[in-house]
C-alpha cells in the first residue's frame, strides 16, 4: 500500500498531464453533448461579448460591400414582384377573393431572419459561424443559415440568449445533402478540411450527367432549407474506381471569407415533421 | 512590476492578438500562424509543474472557446507545458541559471540558438499534436507533416520577431539576493 501511494506521489505530474490529455480529448470526441450542457452557454455569454465589440468595429470597413450586395438582392426581389408580370389580354379576368381569411400567411411554410455574423472562422478543420440578433429567443436550433445571396452557409447548432452558434458547410460534421440542378441527382456534402470554398458532393451515381459549372441547390428534402436555394457550383468531377459514384468538388456560392449579414431561416413544418419522426422512432424501439 | 500583473497582461493581449490578429490570416489556405503559446513559453522557471499545467489548460480553453470546440488546444497547450521543464533541463547552459534569472529567455538559456531549440521543439510539438488530434477525422499523412512543418517555421519567425520587438529586461539575478 505504501509503495502505491510513493509510486503516486513521485508520478504525481506524470498522472495529472495524463489526467488532463484525457480530458481534452473527452472533450473532442464527446464535443455535442458536454458543448450543449456546459460550454456552450458559458463560453459563449463570454466569447459573444467580445466578439460582439470586434465586429461592431470590423462591420464599418466593410459597408460598402455589404451596401452592393444588399442593392443586387433587392434587384432580385424587384424582379420578382407580382405587380411586373402580366398574364396575356385572353387569360386576365377580374376575381374576386370570396374567403376573407389571409391564406397566403397561413400556408406560408419558411420566414426568414436577419441577424448579424459576430465572428467567423475558416482556418480550422472545424469552423463555427457566431450570429447574433438583437431581439432574443427568435433564433433555435435547427434553423438553416444562408447569406444575403440566399446561398447556403449551414445550420444552428447551439443558441444562447442572443447568440447562435452556426456549424459552417466548412465542418466535418456538416452533412447536408444536395441536389444536382440539372439531373435532380441527389448527394451528400462533405468538406475535406482542406480549402475553405470547396466542397465535395459524394453519393451521386454514375449514370448522371454532370459537367464543370453544373449548379447544386438544396434538395428541399429536410425542413432546414427550402428546396432550390443556391449551394455552389461544379469545378471537378471525379469518378471513384471502386464505386459506381462520382465524387463531385464544388466551389460554394457562400464566400466564406466575407460574412457579415446573414438570415436565418424559420420553417413552421419542423415542429410537425420532428413531431412524426420522433413518433416513428418509439414505435421501432 | 509583479510577475503575476505581468503574466496576467501578457495572456489577455496573446489572445487577443491570437483571435482577432493571427486567426484571420490564412497563408495558403494551409498554414495559421500560432503565438498565443508564447505565454507558457515565458512563464517563470520557478513555477510548479502543475500550476504550469493548469495555467496551460486555461490558456488552451480560453482559445477553444473563441474557436468553439473544446479539446484541441486545451490538449496541445498541456502537452507542451508538461514537456518545457525536461527541455530546460537540456538546454540550461551552467548549474543554477533557473536561479539567476527569472524566465526563459535568449539571455538565460545562454545565446540565440539555444533559444530557438527551446521554441522550435515546444512548437513543433503543439503543432503536431494539435494538427494530429484536427487530423485524425481525415487521415491524410501527408498534408499533416507539411501543415505542421510549414506553420511551426511561421510561429517560430513570429516567435523571434516577437522576442526582438518586445526585449525583456531580464536582471541578473544573485542567489544571495532571494
Amino acid at each position: 500500500m505504501r509503495n502505491i501511494f510513493l509510486f503516486i506521489r513521485r508520478h504525481l505530474n506524470f498522472i495529472f498531464f495524463l489526467f488532463l490529455q484525457g480530458l481534452s480529448i473527452y472533450f473532442i470526441v464527446h464535443y455535442s453533448k458536454y458543448h450543449q450542457a456546459a460550454f456552450g452557454n458559458i463560453s459563449n455569454r463570454l466569447t459573444g461579448k467580445v466578439n460582439d465589440q470586434y465586429s461592431r468595429i470590423n462591420n464599418y470597413f466593410h459597408l460598402k460591400r455589404v451596401n452592393d450586395s444588399l442593392v443586387k438582392a433587392n434587384e432580385r426581389l424587384y424582379n420578382k414582384l407580382r405587380s411586373d408580370y402580366q398574364l396575356p389580354d385572353t387569360a386576365s379576368r377580374l376575381v374576386v377573393d370570396s374567403i376573407r381569411v389571409d391564406s397566403i400567411l397561413q400556408y406560408k411554410k419558411f420566414s426568414y431572419l436577419s441577424a448579424r455574423v459576430v465572428s467567423n472562422s475558416v482556418s480550422t478543420q472545424n469552423n463555427f459561424i457566431v450570429i447574433t440578433r438583437d431581439k432574443p429567443g427568435e433564433l433555435h436550433n435547427g434553423m438553416g443559415v444562408v447569406d444575403q445571396g440566399n446561398a447556403v452557409i449551414g445550420i444552428i447548432t447551439d443558441v444562447s440568449g442572443n447568440y447562435a452558434v452556426v456549424m459552417s458547410l466548412l465542418h466535418k460534421d456538416s452533412h447536408l445533402s444536395g441536389k444536382l440542378l440539372k439531373g435532380g441527382e441527389t448527394g451528400t456534402l462533405n468538406w475535406d478540411g482542406k480549402e475553405p470554398n470547396i466542397i465535395t458532393l459524394s453519393n451521386i451515381p454514375k449514370s448522371a450527367r454532370v459537367a464543370k459549372g453544373d449548379t447544386i441547390i438544396t434538395s428541399g428534402f429536410s425542413t432546414t432549407f427550402p428546396r432550390g436555394m443556391m449551394i455552389g457550383t461544379v469545378t471537378e468531377v471525379l469518378a471513384e474506381k471502386s464505386t459506381s459514384y462520382f465524387r463531385i468538388k464544388f466551389k460554394t456560392s457562400a464566400d466564406f471569407n466575407n460574412l457579415q449579414h446573414v438570415y436565418a431561416i424559420e420553417s413552421t413544418e419542423q415542429a410537425p415533421v420532428n413531431k412524426i419522426l420522433e413518433q416513428i422512432k418509439q414505435q421501432q424501439h | 512590476m509583479s510577475s503575476l500583473v505581468k503574466n496576467i497582461i501578457r495572456f489577455v493581449l496573446l489572445m487577443l492578438v491570437q483571435v482577432y490578429v493571427l486567426d484571420k490570416i490564412h497563408l495558403h489556405q494551409m498554414v495559421t500562424p500560432y503565438l498565443y503559446f508564447l505565454f507558457i513559453l515565458w512563464l517563470p522557471f520557478k513555477m510548479n509543474r502543475t500550476v504550469l499545467m493548469l495555467l496551460a489548460a486555461l490558456l488552451g480553453f480560453t482559445l477553444d472557446s473563441f474557436r468553439h470546440h473544446p479539446g484541441f488546444h486545451t490538449a496541445a497547450c498541456v502537452l507542451i507545458a508538461y514537456v518545457r521543464p525536461f527541455l530546460i533541463n537540456l538546454l540550461i547552459p551552467q548549474e543554477g541559471a533557473e536561479a539567476n534569472y527569472e524566465e526563459p529567455s535568449i539571455r538565460s538559456l545562454g545565446g540565440l540558438l539555444p533559444y530557438i531549440i527551446y521554441s522550435s521543439i515546444l512548437i513543433m510539438l503543439h503543432n503536431a499534436w494539435l494538427f494530429f488530434l484536427e487530423a485524425w477525422q481525415f487521415g491524410d499523412a501527408w498534408y499533416f507533416f507539411s501543415k505542421t512543418f510549414l506553420s511551426t517555421i511561421i510561429s517560430l519567425m513570429l516567435v523571434i520577431i516577437t522576442e526582438l520587438i518586445f526585449p525583456r529586461k531580464q536582471r541578473f539575478r544573485t542567489n544571495t539576493a532571494v
